[in-house]
């Protein structure tokens, strides 16, 4: 492949859009030409930069009320039905409903059976999408996880197991504090690329290696497993197989912490 | 008026997208007050059209007219944009400007995720990008939008998607880095 072919291909990769046959032939050459893979990393570097740290405007509270107040006016709406447009209702309380209306509506009623599971896998996905609203990610920001596994001594009832992934790919971010359930968990946040994982870590895992499950959820894959007495959840746009990569090795470097200490 | 069945189309598949609308025209007017009238009124207006949508994609067709809102609203004013989307063309002076005063190197490839200060210099520098790059990068990186759905919005072919979307991100690369542009 020559530059002028990869200068076009290297945007539908960054952007999830090349097709699998070019797949091979664009990364060999990515491999192979030093010019190519710098500008690919900084545009890589560049889309990460506005993707997470761009403000998203949310609709101020008073235009909230004045589309409410217009609906109801010319389109006949009664006052009380508009809940997404009740004043007062904050992003976060917005994504997650956003979460639910979209899960009722999708006419899989199972989803919706009520399972406690289920519920609190909704709340990991409505936990995820807040901490992508600019300014939510991290409490505490680091690579350096001796920096970020103390930041949470005496936040939680929990020392959760924060592990360097960097060197197969999964740099730390850095942590927060996050809610599920109404509980506080840690919040442990990766990168992949410009993807952002999040791993959510609870108290209430099994103590033994329980059977991880894995699924996709409005196209987010969320992956559980426990481990040590804790309940992990990973969850990211990242494709599926390489979260079930991280996640393994996630799984595997946790043990061995918990071992040492 | 359409009936009660339209409204609650309505409310469950295009005011989950309210936001998304207010952060496109917040973006494409730079931050002006008026966003919050532009958007109003776009979503008004896609109420008023709402019973003839029958598509799949309600955040594209609302994102599709919050930005003709928009588009109407910059015309109304000539001094505040340029309108013309000059795909490999020189930049505007005052955008080059504005492209000097940002230029300043990014972050170290390592640095995952960039400090408040840089913040501000990929702000400027996407603010100080003609209207027709600063629209794609936002609705690419921002809304998340696929080329098609992109297409979509814009109502322009899906190549030049692509070749717009590719001398966006170069566009803002150089006036970070300061560097030329290599072709």
């Amino acid at each position: 492949m020559r530059c002028t072919e990869a200068r076009a291909m290297r945007h539908l990769y960054l952007d999830a859009e090349i097709s699998v046959a070019d797949t091979p032939a664009l990364e060999a050459h990515l491999r192979g030409c030093r010019a190519c893979a710098a500008i690919f990393r900084r545009e890589r570097e560049l889309s990460a930069a506005i993707e997470v740290d761009m403000p998203r405007y949310a609709v101020p509270d008073l235009l909230r009320t004045r589309i409410r107040d217009r609906l109801h006016r010319e389109g006949g709406w009664r006052l009380g039905e508009l809940r997404f447009l009740r004043r007062g209702w904050n992003p976060a309380a917005i994504a997650a409903s956003i979460v639910l209306a979209m899960a009722a509506s999708s006419a899989t009623t199972a989803i919706m059976a009520g399972a406690e599971e289920d519920r609190t896998e909704q709340e990991v996905l409505a936990s995820h999408i807040r901490s992508l609203m600019a300014g939510h990610l991290t409490d505490v920001k680091s690579t350096d996880q001796h920096t970020v596994k103390p930041w949470f001594n005496g936040k939680l009832d929990i020392s959760p197991p924060v592990v360097d992934l960097s060197s197969d790919g999964f740099p730390l971010v850095g942590g927060r504090l996050d809610y599920i359930d109404h509980r506080p968990v840690a919040a442990l946040v990766y990168r992949r690329l410009h993807h952002v994982i999040n791993v959510l870590v609870s108290a209430e895992g099994k103590n033994t290696a329980a059977a991880a499950s894995a699924q996709t959820r409005r196209g987010y894959n969320v992956t559980r497993f426990d481990r040590g007495g804790m309940r992990f959840w990973v969850i990211s746009d990242l494709n599926s197989n390489e979260l079930r990569d991280f996640a393994a090795k996630l799984s595997e470097a946790a043990r061995d912490q918990s071992g040492r200490s | 008026m359409p009936g009660d069945s339209n409204r609650a189309r309505f409310e469950r598949e295009i005011l989950p997208h309210l936001d998304a609308a207010y952060n496109m025209a917040r973006w494409l007017l730079r931050g002006s007050d008026d966003a919050q009238d532009v958007a109003q009124e776009a979503v008004l207006r896609a109420f008023k059209y709402f019973e003839g949508f029958h598509g799949e994609n309600a955040k594209a067709w609302l994102l599709r007219i919050v930005r003709n809102s928009c588009y109407t609203w910059i015309k109304g004013r000539p001094m505040t944009e340029s309108m013309s989307a000059d795909e490999e063309g020189e930049l505007a002076p005052e955008h080059e400007r504005a492209l000097v005063e940002a230029g300043h190197g990014m972050p170290a490839p390592d640095a995952r995720l960039i400090e408040a200060a840089d913040r501000r210099l990929v702000r400027d520098a996407l603010d100080a990008l003609p209207i027709a790059h600063r629209e794609i990068l936002i609705l690419r990186e921002i809304e998340e939008l696929s080329y098609k759905e992109i297409a979509a919005v814009t109502d322009i072919p899906i190549g030049t998607v692509m070749s717009r979307l590719a001398r966006a991100r170069e566009l803002l690369s150089q006036s970070l880095s300061g560097d030329k542009v290599t072709r």
